[in-house]
């Protein structure tokens, strides 16, 4: 077989140019098309990627080499990614990489096309040569694709046909992300491809361990964690969708508070509605930050009751000694005792989408119980805020 | 942290094990162990229903309804009649 030809490998900006070349040249003057390997790539997509560095003739193709450190616009996209929907379009082109000047025995890791996926990879390749084979998972972590089956079984396979990975190394294993199995089915892909797949270490940051352990990896390596840290990064993602239904909930409670025969009054509707907004607070603040962060540390299994629990926690004290409830009716009282609680519950509840050990029976399970309780409680809560708007109106 | 107790769909039928340990190497909860060349369930209570034994296992030891344990997922997936799906892709979803 013939070896590889590296054609560039520096840190030079201009080393990105054999990438550029075929898509900007004049048909004419181009000499990349003749003598050049064929991209592998859609070359538009990687244009103006900061992370490459270079790129590697192979047999079958040109190959991008990506650099192992971040750089600040790597950084900036993973805050981004974290905090708005902007993540949803962080994806690289799929495909083969290089780290390094990889060879016909260097190691394949593959990856998904999210590129917070991509980055912690090749950040835990620093010093290797290796390939990384990044399958489509339309932009999402290897996790949630794997259950989507996006990071799966046909991708992979297909993936190894189309990067032509057969011609680039000389052994037949690629080394996929544990939690990647739920996707990937390892015989599979090997009756049809003659590719073995390893499962190595959940975290990307294990892989220089389990590389000098001989491929191995420690039961530690095998276990997803949630530790305080991965539920705060979390909290985020949890507040933001229940920004825009707390707006509507405050315009709503300053309108009914604000309610009088000759219009809404905006002094009333202030006073009326503040303690209200207060409790919503605190209940977002319960269920979306309170919750997740202390999980372990909160009572029962279940998350709907953590967050009943942390919920009460807050509303109770906010009502009793806040001052901001003397002398409020029983069916303020009530309302806010019922539903203030209930909204973190809710809120809890879905966090088990964002936590790493929550099955689809157990939520199921939770759900039945939860929901007709979300319901009933609303239905109470309204009834008592109607019924504490007339008693303040004299009308009862 | 473990979820609730008893609910897991997991089931493994020791007789079919040819003892790979696939099931072993892929679960990210150690549900599993070896014991004397053969699959065992350590902690039925530690299973998320990943699937990813089950898709592993060429033996058909296991089974496992394997799905998302994500509450908005399950409400859309009851509103709409389909299976829950992640709604990473959907835009909005506050998963993952
Ligand atoms: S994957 Fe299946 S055959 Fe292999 S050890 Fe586990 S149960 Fe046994
Ligand atoms: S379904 Fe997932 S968590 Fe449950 S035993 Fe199998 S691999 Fe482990």
């Amino acid at each position: 077989m013939k070896p590889l030809k590296i054609v560039n490998t520096n840190m030079d900006p201009a080393a990105l140019s054999p990438l550029r070349q075929q898509s900007s040249c004049a048909p004419k003057a181009c000499s990349c098309t003749t003598e050049a390997a064929p991209a592998l790539h859609d070359e538009k997509a990687l244009r103006g990627a900061r992370w490459i560095e270079g790129a590697i003739d192979t047999p079958a193709g040109r190959v991008p080499v990506v650099s192992t450190a971040w750089k600040a616009a790597d950084r900036l996209g993973q805050v981004r990614a974290r905090v708005s929907s902007f993540r949803m379009k962080y994806a690289i082109d799929p495909g083969l990489y290089a780290v390094g000047r990889p060879g016909m025995d260097s190691d394949v890791y593959v990856s998904a096309n999210y590129k917070l996926s991509f980055d912690v990879l090749r950040r835990a390749l620093a010093g290797k040569d290796a390939w990384i084979l990044v399958l489509d998972t339309g932009g999402i972590n290897v996790w949630c694709a794997a259950g989507k089956g996006t990071f799966g079984t046909t991708e992979l396979v297909n993936r190894i046909k189309v990067s032509r990975l057969a011609e680039m190394v000389r052994h037949r294993r690629v080394i996929a992300p544990q939690l990647g199995a739920v996707g990937v089915d390892a015989d599979a892909v090997k009756r049809e491809t003659g590719f073995a797949v390893r499962f190595g270490p959940v975290r990307a940051a294990d892989i220089p361990a389990y590389v000098s352990a001989g491929y191995k990896k420690t039961d530690a390596m095998r276990r997803v964690r949630f530790t305080v840290l991965d539920r705060l990064a979390l909290t985020p993602m949890e507040l933001r969708p229940a920004v825009k239904p707390y707006l509507v909930f405050a315009l709503a409670m300053l309108a009914v508070s604000g309610l009088a025969p000759e219009g809404i009054l905006f002094r009333q509707a202030f006073s009326g509605a503040l303690p209200l907004l207060v409790l919503g607070l605190a209940a977002l603040f319960a269920g979306a930050v309170v919750t997740p962060v202390l999980l372990p540390v909160i009572p029962f299994r279940s998350f709907a009751v953590k967050g009943l629990v942390a919920g009460a926690a807050l509303v109770v004290p906010i009502v009793l000694y806040s001052g901001m409830f003397e002398g409020a009716d029983a069916a303020l009282l009530a309302a806010s005792y019922v539903f203030f609680p209930l909204v973190s519950s809710y809120l809890a509840l879905q966090f088990t989408g964002a936590s790493t050990y929550t099955g689809m029976t157990g939520v199921k399970k939770e759900l039945r119980y939860a929901l007709p309780v979300y319901i009933g409680g609303s239905i109470v809560s309204a009834i008592g805020l109607i019924a504490h708007n007339l008693l303040v109106r004299g009308i009862i | 942290m473990k979820y609730l107790k008893n609910v897991t769909t997991l089931t493994y039928t020791g007789e079919k094990c040819t003892g790979c340990g696939r099931c072993v190497d892929v679960c990210p909860h150690a549900v599993f162990a070896m014991i004397g060349g053969k699959a065992a369930v350590l902690d039925r209570d530690l299973c998320m229903e990943c699937g990813a034994c089950q898709r592993n296992c060429s033996a058909g030891a296991i089974s496992v309804d394997a799905g998302v344990g994500c509450a908005s997922a399950i409400i859309r997936g009851k509103l709409t009649g389909s299976e829950p799906v992640c709604g990473c892709s959907e835009g909005g979803g506050a998963c993952c």
